[in-house]
């Protein structure tokens, strides 16, 4: 195992009390394994991303633990959790077109970036990297403004890998594209997988047909907690979670993605996560739901490397 | 780059023209015969100078001739450096008053606008980055910029000149001296500079640390400072990164508020007598001496114009941006 | 929106320490003269007298009761805050809603001109304008300073409008075939309308100041009398030499609590309006 999840617990704080956005998720990562996290907008893949590489302001580390290497990840100390960042975790965050220093031309923000970790720039093997991404040498020579937008993109995963991470974290870096340039995306990606410049991945998106083209495994997440994850494959075809089954019908055919129909297709909201009420969050929408529900469900290995959460599909 | 120059002369070569045409008509918007008014209201030095003066103006003003030859009569005198005669100094030409005073005002104002900015920022930055220094110099800053140049002006000359008499409270140096390139002279005149420079300085100050303190908190939370920081980047190069990019909002904050300076600079002349512009333009409003008040208002308005063109070529200099030609920095 | 505005302005020190210098001593400034029977500018008999029981912030040397002047000025310094604020505010309004709403030629022209009344540097200008029109009312006072003032207030508004125009609201009402008169009324303003009170507070407090310069200088009003003028003639007949320390202290405090107090109040309010800030 590259990366243990335990009951992990992390909350916003707000004026009116905590945001139970990540409420006990346990989920494991082997070594070269890329997970999809998937799920609708407000479910908190987000706030589990950053819990495993940098809690904001707002954020506090409630409870459970995250292992990776077999080191407890001190994710509540911003300070302590420094010498793993870019190292052993990085990120390739969602604003990637703004994610690099304006003022800096992007080589000399490189090396002043790996200086301040203490690592040298290996100029050979920098360029091999802008190579694979087909981006031309010179870019390190220019500022970021005078790079297009797939370009920054591809630069900062670049960048983000540089370190050859055992984990690397990507929040919706596909979204904002056209379909031809997410292939891509995807496709370098995997690259990074295969070259062994990253151990494994989360891939967070919302849309779960790009999902099943990149991820071995697929994490559906409901209202901070996990609903159910599987194998790409089984969560695609036999979904055992009401919740993952309607999202799975709802996409027109797997593969395939129309603009309109991403996970939109699920009348009624989710639940507001300031004081959310005891049992399975999702049963105001669910159509199976029975007196049961009203407590908690456990997530259960149904069969191997099958996790639910529902009391139907125990 | 070329454009964003363009531009920018476009804009300053427009509002000197404007000036220098608004400056032509005021007087002659003015009912009656303005050069007899004007006269008439002047505190003329010598009375045996009125007649003199009334020919010399009416010749000048050339009302006999058709407007327009007035109009481009009036820009001829201006290339050759000819702003009239003073009424109130009579017979010192204005161009001679105002070229005298000069220096003064410089000697105030460049220093006290480069220091300001340079400690201002400064001090925003350390604001920015420690919540005790936030909670002290922040107020500090907040009673400075709301300060009145001219009071503090007063209570520094009150204070240190009367009160505890260590400084000088009036002119640029002292009466028993005479302009020469002595030690002796150049002290004295260093100690008459002081205490306008520092209440100049004082103020200004407030403004840029309190506009440094907001930029930078600003940066802090840009996308590059938080992909920075989630890659474990220390601080350290976080804030050097968030400070050079904030330097460059704050030097079109320059170049925003060189009016405001100018006008404190002038304010500060008068309270400590400081033989500048401003002492010059107060005497102009108290003997009515429109010829002169004209002449010192093309002066600043071209000076603050030159500088803000200083000020836009330093951005060029700084902002790698406007050099790559693919952003401006706001016109 | 409101009440969770509300809930946040009554809670905001900055916001409640500055309006409440600024109500105290507007309320001194209203209601004040009503308490003289004198005109501010009486000789009440002696001269030079230091604060006390009877006049106090004492006389001047001529004998005149400086906190009548105080009241009285405290007015007026507001009174062409306020107008010429507001004045600055109605043209920057204007021509950062048109500029920005309208785009194309209108906006390019009313940019250059923007531009141009930026660079100028406002006291040259304003010093001749009134040395040649020599209207000294506190209002003409005010009308040249807002005059003079608005241009920073614009661009920014044109900024702000230029974001708001693209957005579904606004796209929507242009559809239906409204106005763009009433789509800046009704759809744009409304939308910014906390930044619009803050620039008004910024432009107030700028008034003030450069007020105070005009009416040091010998440009102020000459049918009143302003915490400005106080300075004025306090420089004017040696007060700092003769140590009446009472003369400038008072008036030049008096518009640097009301401006202070104006610029801590419009970063209260910010917090107020904008959940980002409120949370550092
Ligand atoms: N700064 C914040 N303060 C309070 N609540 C927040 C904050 N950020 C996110 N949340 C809440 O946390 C939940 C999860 O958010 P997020 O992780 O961003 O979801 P996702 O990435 O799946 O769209 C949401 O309900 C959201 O409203
Ligand atoms: S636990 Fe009950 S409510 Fe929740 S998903 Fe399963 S059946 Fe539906
Ligand atoms: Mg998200």
């Amino acid at each position: 195992m590259t990366l243990e999840v335990d009951d992990l617990r992390v909350y916003y704080r707000t004026l009116k009390g905590d945001v139970q956005a990540l409420d006990g998720v346990s989920f494991g990562l082997r070594d070269g394994e890329i997970l999809g996290l998937a799920g609708e907008s407000g479910c908190g893949k987000t706030t589990l991303g950053k819990a495993l590489i940098r809690l904001d302001g707002r954020m506090k580390h409630v409870g459970g633990s995250v292992t990776l290497d077999g080191q407890v990840l001190p994710i509540g100390d911003d300070v302590k959790m420094n010498p793993y960042r870019f190292k052993q975790v990085s990120l390739i965050p969602q604003y990637s077109m703004s994610a690099m220093n304006p003022t800096r031309k992007i080589g000399r923000m490189v090396r002043e970036l790996l200086e301040s970790r203490r690592e040298k720039l290996d100029l050979d093997e920098l360029h091999s990297r802008l190579d694979l991404v087909e981006l031309p040498r010179h870019v390190l020579g220019k500022y970021p403004i005078e790079l297009s937008g797939g370009m920054k993109q591809r630069m900062v995963m670049v960048i983000s890998t540089l370190l050859n991470p055992s984990l690397l974290i990507a929040d919706e870096i596909t979204s904002a594209l056209d379909v031809s340039t997410q292939k891509a995306v995807v496709t370098t990606l995997k690259g990074f997988r295969d070259r062994g410049f990253v151990k494994s991945m989360i891939f967070i998106t919302h849309d779960i047909s790009l999902t099943n083209q990149l991820a071995d495994t697929i994490m559906v997440m409901y209202a901070g907690k996990l609903a159910e994850k599987a194998p790409a494959s089984t969560v695609v075809n036999a979904p055992k979670h009401p919740y993952t089954q309607l999202l799975i019908s709802s996409l027109p055919e797997v593969g395939v993605r129309y603009a309109d129909k991403r996970l939109t297709g699920i009348p009624g909201n989710p639940p507001s996560l300031l004081k959310p009420e005891p049992g399975c969050r999702f049963r105001d929408r669910c159509p199976l739901a029975f007196e049961k529900c009203a407590e908690d469900p456990p997530p259960v290995e149904v069969e191997k490397d099958h996790v639910v959460a529902c009391w139907k599909a125990a | 780059m070329r454009r964003y120059f363009g531009r920018k002369l476009l804009i300053y070569g427009l509002t000197f023209f404007m000036a220098v045409t608004v400056n032509w008509l005021v007087p002659r918007l003015m009912p009656g015969d303005p050069v007899a008014s004007m006269l008439a209201r002047a505190r003329v030095a010598q009375p045996e100078a009125q007649e003199a003066l009334r020919v010399y103006y009416n010749n000048l003003f050339g009302f006999d001739l058709p407007w327009w030859q007035q109009y481009l009569n009036s820009w001829g005198s201006l290339f050759r450096g000819d702003f009239g005669i003073s009424l109130w100094a009579f017979p010192t030409p204005v161009a001679d008053l105002l070229t005298r005073a000069v220096p003064y005002s410089l000697a105030l104002l460049i220093p006290s606008i480069l220091l300001s900015w340079v400690v201002g920022n400064r001090l925003g930055a350390l604001a920015a980055r420690r919540k005790v220094l936030d909670n002290t110099v922040l107020p500090v800053s907040y009673v400075l910029t709301a300060t009145p140049y001219l009071w503090l002006a007063a209570l520094m000359a009150w204070g240190f000149g009367v009160v505890w008499g260590i400084f000088p409270v009036a002119g640029g140096y002292s009466f028993s001296m005479t302009p020469s390139l002595t030690w002796a002279f150049l002290v004295d005149l260093f100690w008459h500079w002081l205490l306008p420079f520092a209440s100049l300085f004082l103020v200004a100050l407030g403004g840029w640390a309190i506009g440094m303190r907001n930029v930078i908190i600003y940066e802090l939370e840009s996308d590059y400072a938080n992909y920075m920081s989630a890659l474990g980047a220390p601080q350290k190069l976080i804030r050097r990164y968030a400070f050079r990019n904030a330097v460059l909002p704050q030097i079109t904050g320059l170049a925003l508020q060189l009016g405001v300076l100018v006008a404190g600079a002038l304010v500060t002349e008068i309270v400590f007598s400081y033989p500048g512009l401003g002492s010059l333009i107060l005497a102009a409003i108290q003997n009515k001496d429109f010829f002169l008040l004209q002449g010192a208002f093309l002066f600043i308005v071209l000076g603050v114009l030159i500088a803000n063109f200083i000020i836009d070529v330093v951005y060029v200099i700084v902002d790698p941006r406007t050099r790559v030609g693919m952003a401006g920095a706001a016109a | 929106m409101k009440t969770e505005a509300l809930y946040f302005a009554v809670r905001n020190t900055k916001l409640l320490v500055g309006a409440g210098i600024i109500l105290v001593l507007l309320g001194i400034g209203v209601i004040g003269p009503f308490f003289i029977d004198k005109p501010p500018t009486e000789y009440v008999g002696m001269q030079m007298q230091p604060p006390g029981g009877e006049y106090w912030l004492g006389t001047n040397t001529f004998g005149q009761d400086l906190w009548a002047q105080f009241v009285h000025g405290l007015r007026t310094t507001f009174l062409v805050g306020a107008l010429g604020g507001g004045i600055a505010a109605v043209i920057g309004m204007v021509v950062g809603f048109l500029a920005g709403y309208k785009g194309g030629w209108i906006d390019e022209i009313l940019n250059m001109l923007t531009n141009i009344v930026l660079v100028l540097p406002t006291l040259a200008v304003l010093f001749i304008l009134n040395a040649y029109i020599g209207v000294r009312s506190a209002g003409m006072q005010a009308l040249f300073i807002g005059l003079t003032q608005w241009p920073w207030a614009a661009r920014s508004i044109r900024a702000q409008t230029f974001s708001l125009r693209g957005r579904d609201f606004v796209d929507l009402a242009r559809l239906s075939g409204v106005g763009s008169g009433r789509i800046i009324m009704r759809e744009i303003a409304p939308n910014m309308s906390s930044y619009l009170l803050l620039t008004f507070i910024l432009l107030f407090g700028g008034s003030i100041l450069i007020a105070s310069s005009l009416d040091f200088i010998g440009l102020g009003p000459t049918d009143a009398v302003s915490l400005g003028l106080m300075l004025q003639q306090a420089h004017q007949w040696s007060a700092m030499h003769l140590g009446l320390w009472w003369w400038f202290v008072p008036p030049g405090a008096g518009i640097t609590l009301i401006v202070g107090a104006l610029y801590v109040a419009n970063v209260g309010l910010d917090e107020v309006f904008n959940p980002k800030l409120r949370e550092l």
